[in-house]
C-alpha cells in the first residue's frame, strides 16, 4: 500500500503531508514521558522490527501475497503515541533508504498506514478489553480484532482519499469494494500475526504489554531473611482506564470507514475536469454512474448507486467488526476453560 | 574519597514481571583488584552488575531493598551522574553495547554525556580506541566489524569515560582464540578495578586472582580463583565445569604473573 | 536487509554533496514533476534526462535502479488496469476498449511515479545512513525523531538477521507445511522476533544510561553547508521547477 509519487494530485498529497506533521508533532508531545522512561532506543528497535516483519509475506489467496502493516500490533505494545512514531519513521526509512513510498507521499503514507491502523487498532482493541475478562491474555483477542479491522478502514480511507485526490475516475463503489475485500483478506493474516506475537509477549514479559498495564497483578517480594510481602507492580506509565465503551470504539471505526467512502461517493467527478481540460468534454458529459457497472456489485434494492458504493464499504466493515467479535468471543471462552 | 572499589549489602531484587533474582548480596571488592563473578545460567550475576551504576534496584525505581557503595560513594539517586561515570560497564552483547551509526560517534558517546565538546573529545576517543586497538576502525559502521573488534570497541566506549571500576559481562564469549587472547592483553593492561562475570574458567584463572561464586541470587563462595576452581565439591555442587584436561593447579595465574 | 539502505560506495561528485541539500533537491525535484501536467509529455522527458545524467555523474550502476524499481510493481499493475475500469470516453487499440482518461490516468502514474522512484534512489544510493540522519538533523526534524531513526537504521541488520536465523532454522527442520501451516510458523516465529527485539531495546536503554545518558542524544552533523554546494546541489531541481512552470503555463 506503499503510495508513489505522483499517484495523488499534489493538493491531496499536501493536505495529508499536514495531516501526518500534526499527528507525529502531537505524538511526539503525547510520548514524550513514556520515550523518557524506556528511550528513544526501545522506540528504534520496535521500528526496525516493524520494518522486517513487513518483508515477510503471507499468502492472501489467488497466488498473491501480503504483509503485516503493523500499526494495530505497535499501538498495543507501546502504545498508541509511540507508535505512531514508530510507523512514521519506518515510512521514512523506507521512503529515504530504500526508494519505497514516495517523497512527496509520505504524508498520505503516514495518514493511511501510520495513523489510521494504529488508532483503529488501539482504540478497539482498548474498547473490547472494556468486555473482556480483566487479566492480562484478553489483550490477545482484543488486539487481533483491532488488527484485523484496521486494514479493511485504512484500505477504505485509501479510496476516500483515490476519490479526492485520484489521477483518474473510476467507478468508486467498486474501487472500494475491491479495496475492503482485499484487505479483509489481509487483514486476516494481520489478524494472525498480531495474535501470535502478542500471545508470546503475553507469555514471556506481560509487563511489556501497554494496552493491558491496567491489568497487571501485584508481586511477591522474598527479602534476605526470607520474609514474604507483596508490592504493587512497577507502573512507569499508568495507562490511563478506557472511557471509551465499545460501542464508541465500533461507532468510531464505523465513522471513519462510512464518512470517507460516502464521501468517496459524493465527488465522483473528481478529476473528471482533466480529461474536460483535454478537450473531451462534450464526451465526458455522459455520467460517470450510468456507465459504471456498479450495479453488478451494489446492494440490491439500493437505486442510487453511490449511496450502494459506500453501503458496501460500511456493511463490509461491519462484517469484519461482527466476525472479530466473534472470533474473540471464541478465544476467550477457550482460555476460561483452559485456565 | 575512601572506602572500598566496591561495597554491596543485603541486595535484594524483583523483575516487574515478579521474577525475583537477588536474595540478599553481600560482597566487598578493594581499590585495584581483579574479581571474578562465577555461577551458573539464571544465577543473578548481570542483574547484580546492573545494580552496581543504579541501572535496577531501588534507585531507578525498582522492586528491591539493601545498599551499594562505590568508592565510598552509596548509589543513590542524587549521585547517579557520578556513579555513571565510575563504573564503567561492559554488556555481554556489543550490539547492545554499539548503538551508534558509527564506531566514532559510539565512543564520543559517554564523554560527550559528561560535557566533553571538540577537540578534547576527539582526543578522548582517539585515546580510548588505541588502548583497545580499534583507531583505525573510527569511520566504520558497527555492522562492518568483526564480533571479535565489536567486542574491543564495546570496552572503549566504556574506557573512553576513565571509569574507576570496570565490570564486564562474559567478555570472552563467542570469541575466537586469538580474539579472546588479545582482550586478556587488553585487559591485563588496564590499571583499573575489574569485576569480570564469566563462563570461561581458565580466562578467570588467568585473569583474576580472586573469585565470587553465585548461584540462586546469593554469594555462595568467596576466595582465591585457583581455590575454588579446585574445589571439586563445590563446583559440581553449582553446575560448574572446568574444560577438559584443564588442571587449575597446574597454571601461572595473576599471582604470579 | 542491511542498515546501509541502497547505498553505493563509490565517491562522485553527487556522494559529496552535503545530506541536507540532497533531502531538499529530492524534495524540490519530485514536487516538481508530481505538479507537472500529465499531457505535457516533453516535460518528463527533460525530467527524464537530467535524472539519467545524475545517476551517471553519481556512478550508480543501472542494475542497481532497475531492481529497485521493483518496489513500485503493485501501482504499475494498479496503472495498468486504469484503462479498463476508469469512466468516460473510450477509444479503441488493437481491438481493446480503453478509457481515454484511464489511459492518460494509467500514463500520469507510471511516468511519476517511476521519475520519484529514481531520484529517491538516487538519493539513497549516494547518501550513507549516519549522514542522512545528520541531514534530517540539520533540516530541524525533531530530535526524538531522529534518534528513533538513528536507531532503528542501526538495528535493521541485527533484527533481520535474527529473523533469517529463524527462519533457517525452521527450513532446515525440514518444515513444509501447507499455507496455513506456513502462516501459522511465520506468525510465531514473528513473536519471539519482537520479544527479542523489545528486550534488546531494553539492554541499549541500560547501556545507554550506563554511560551518561539523561534524555540529549549527542548531535550527529557538525558542519553546514556552503552557498555554492546549496546552489550546486539544488540545479536540477530548480531546472524541474522552471520545466515545471512553463508546463503549466503552456497547459493552460
Amino acid at each position: 500500500m506503499h503510495v508513489p509519487d505522483g499517484f495523488f494530485n499534489a493538493s491531496t498529497s499536501v493536505a495529508t503531508g499536514l495531516i501526518a506533521a500534526g499527528a507525529v508533532g502531537f505524538s511526539l508531545q503525547r510520548a514524550n514521558r513514556e520515550l523518557r522512561e524506556t528511550g528513544p532506543a526501545l522506540a528504534g528497535l520496535t521500528a526496525a522490527f516493524v520494518f522486517a516483519v513487513q518483508m515477510v509475506n503471507f499468502p492472501v489467496g489467488a497466488g498473491t501475497s501480503g504483509h503485516l502493516l503493523g500499526g494495530a500490533l505497535a499501538a498495543a505494545l507501546v502504545g498508541p503515541w509511540t507508535a505512531v512514531l514508530v510507523m512514521s519513521t519506518v515510512l521514512l526509512v523506507q521512503g529515504l533508504l530504500f526508494a519505497d513510498g514516495g517523497l512527496t507521499a509520505l504524508g498520505t503514507n503516514i495518514t493511511l498506514m501510520g495513523l489510521i491502523t494504529v488508532l483503529v487498532g488501539y482504540f478497539l482493541t482498548r474498547a473490547l478489553l472494556k468486555v473482556l475478562p480483566r487479566r492480562v491474555g484478553s489483550v490477545v483477542p482484543a488486539a487481533t480484532v483491532g488488527a484485523l479491522v484496521s486494514v479493511p478502514v485504512a484500505a477504505l480511507a485509501f479510496t476516500g482519499l483515490y476519490s479526492i485526490g485520484g489521477a483518474v475516475d473510476i467507478p468508486l463503489g467498486k474501487l472500494a469494494t475491491a479495496m475492503v475485500g482485499w484487505h479483509i483478506l489481509v487483514g486476516i493474516g494481520e489478524a494472525v500475526i498480531t495474535a501470535a506475537v502478542l500471545s508470546a509477549v503475553v507469555a514471556t514479559r506481560p509487563d511489556l504489554v501497554y494496552a493491558a498495564r491496567h491489568l497487571q497483578q501485584d508481586l511477591v517480594l522474598v527479602d534476605a531473611d526470607g520474609n514474604t510481602s507483596t508490592v504493587s507492580p512497577d507502573r512507569p506509565i499508568a495507562a490511563k482506564p478506557a472511557g471509551r465503551s465499545l460501542g464508541v470504539g465500533i461507532a468510531v471505526t464505523l465513522l471513519v470507514a462510512g464518512g470517507l467512502s460516502l464521501f468517496a461517493s459524493a465527488h465522483p467527478d473528481g478529476l473528471e475536469f482533466v480529461g474536460a481540460k483535454l478537450g473531451f468534454e462534450g464526451a465526458a458529459k455522459s455520467s460517470a454512474v450510468a456507465g459504471s457497472p456498479l450495479a453488478d456489485y451494489g446492494v440490491h434494492g439500493i437505486g442510487n448507486a453511490q449511496v450502494s458504493g459506500a453501503l458496501a464499504g460500511i456493511i463490509g466493515v461491519l462484517v469484519t467488526i461482527v466476525v472479530g467479535l466473534a472470533i474473540a468471543k471464541l478465544a476467550s471462552l477457550r482460555t476460561n476453560k483452559a485456565s | 574519597m575512601s572506602g572500598p572499589a566496591i561495597q554491596v549489602e543485603r541486595l535484594v531484587f524483583a523483575y516487574p514481571d515478579g521474577r525475583q533474582a537477588l536474595f540478599g548480596v553481600d560482597f566487598t571488592v578493594e581499590r585495584g583488584e581483579r574479581v571474578a563473578l562465577l555461577g551458573p545460567n539464571g544465577a543473578g550475576k548481570t542483574t547484580l552488575v546492573l545494580h552496581l551504576n543504579g541501572i535496577l534496584g531501588s534507585v531507578a525505581g525498582g522492586t528491591g531493598s539493601g545498599r551499594i557503595q562505590i568508592g565510598g560513594t552509596a548509589v543513590h539517586r542524587e549521585h547517579l551522574a557520578a556513579i555513571r561515570r565510575k563504573v564503567g560497564l561492559v554488556f555481554q552483547d556489543p550490539d547492545d553495547q554499539l548503538f551508534m551509526p558509527t564506531v566514532r560517534d559510539d565512543v564520543a558517546f559517554g564523554p560527550a554525556n559528561l560535557g566533553l565538546r571538540g577537540s578534547e573529545l576527539d582526543d578522548r576517543v582517539h585515546e580510548a580506541l588505541v588502548q583497545v586497538g580499534m583507531q583505525d576502525h573510527a569511520g566504520l559502521a558497527p555492522h562492518h566489524l568483526s564480533f571479535g573488534q565489536r567486542r574491543r570497541v564495546a570496552v572503549a566506549t566504556v574506557l573512553a569515560m576513565r571509569p574507576e571500576v570496570l565490570v564486564l559481562d562474559e567478555p570472552s564469549s563467542n570469541l575466537d582464540p586469538a580474539a579472546r587472547r588479545e582482550l586478556a592483553d587488553i585487559l591485563a593492561g588496564l590499571d583499573v578495578t575489574l569485576l569480570m562475570i564469566t563462563h570461561d574458567l581458565p580466562y578467570a584463572l588467568q585473569l583474576c586472582e580472586r573469585s565470587l561464586l553465585m548461584d540462586g541470587g546469593r554469594i555462595v563462595a568467596d576466595g582465591k580463583t585457583r581455590d575454588l576452581l579446585g574445589d571439586a565439591d563445590l563446583m559440581a555442587g553449582h553446575r560448574l565445569e572446568l574444560p577438559y584436561g584443564f588442571d587449575p593447579l597446574s597454571v601461572p595465574g595473576p599471582e604470579r604473573a | 536487509m542491511s542498515g546501509d539502505g541502497l547505498l553505493v560506495a563509490v565517491d562522485s561528485p553527487v556522494h559529496r554533496v552535503p545530506a541536507q541539500v540532497k533531502l531538499v533537491a529530492l524534495f524540490v525535484f519530485v514536487l516538481a514533476v508530481v505538479s507537472t501536467p500529465a499531457a505535457i509529455f516533453w516535460a518528463f522527458g527533460v525530467y527524464a534526462v537530467m535524472l539519467v545524467a545524475a545517476v551517471a555523474v553519481a556512478k550508480v550502476p543501472a542494475t542497481v535502479v532497475s531492481r529497485r524499481l521493483a518496489v513500485e510493481t503493485p501501482f504499475i499493475v494498479f496503472a495498468l488496469l486504469l484503462p479498463f475500469v476508469a469512466t468516460g470516453p473510450q477509444v479503441d487499440v488493437l481491438g481493446l476498449h480503453l478509457s481515454q482518461s484511464g489511459v492518460l490516468g494509467a500514463w500520469n502514474v507510471l511516468a511519476k511515479g517511476t521519475l520519484g522512484v529514481i531520484a529517491a534512489i538516487l538519493l539513497s544510493a549516494t547518501t550513507a545512513p549516519r549522514d542522512l540522519l545528520a541531514g534530517l538533523e540539520r533540516l530541524r526534524l525533531p530530535s526524538t525523531l531522529v534518534a528513533i531513526l538513528s536507531f532503528m537504521v542501526r538495528y535493521l541488520s541485527v533484527v533481520s538477521d535474527d529473523l533469517h536465523r529463524m527462519r533457517v532454522a525452521r527450513e532446515s527442520r525440514g518444515y513444509n507445511g501447507g499455507k496455513v501451516g506456513h502462516l501459522k510458523a511465520v506468525a510465531g516465529g514473528v513473536g519471539a522476533l519482537f520479544v527479542r527485539s523489545f528486550e534488546r531495546g531494553e539492554r541499549v536503554h541500560l547501556a545507554m544510561r550506563s554511560r551518561g545518558y539523561t534524555g540529549q542524544m549527542p548531535l550527529l552533523s557538525v558542519s553546514g553547508a556552503t552557498r555554492t554546494q546549496w546552489l550546486e546541489g539544488l540545479a536540477i531541481s530548480l531546472a524541474a521547477v522552471a520545466i515545471a512552470v512553463a508546463a503549466r503555463v503552456v497547459s493552460l
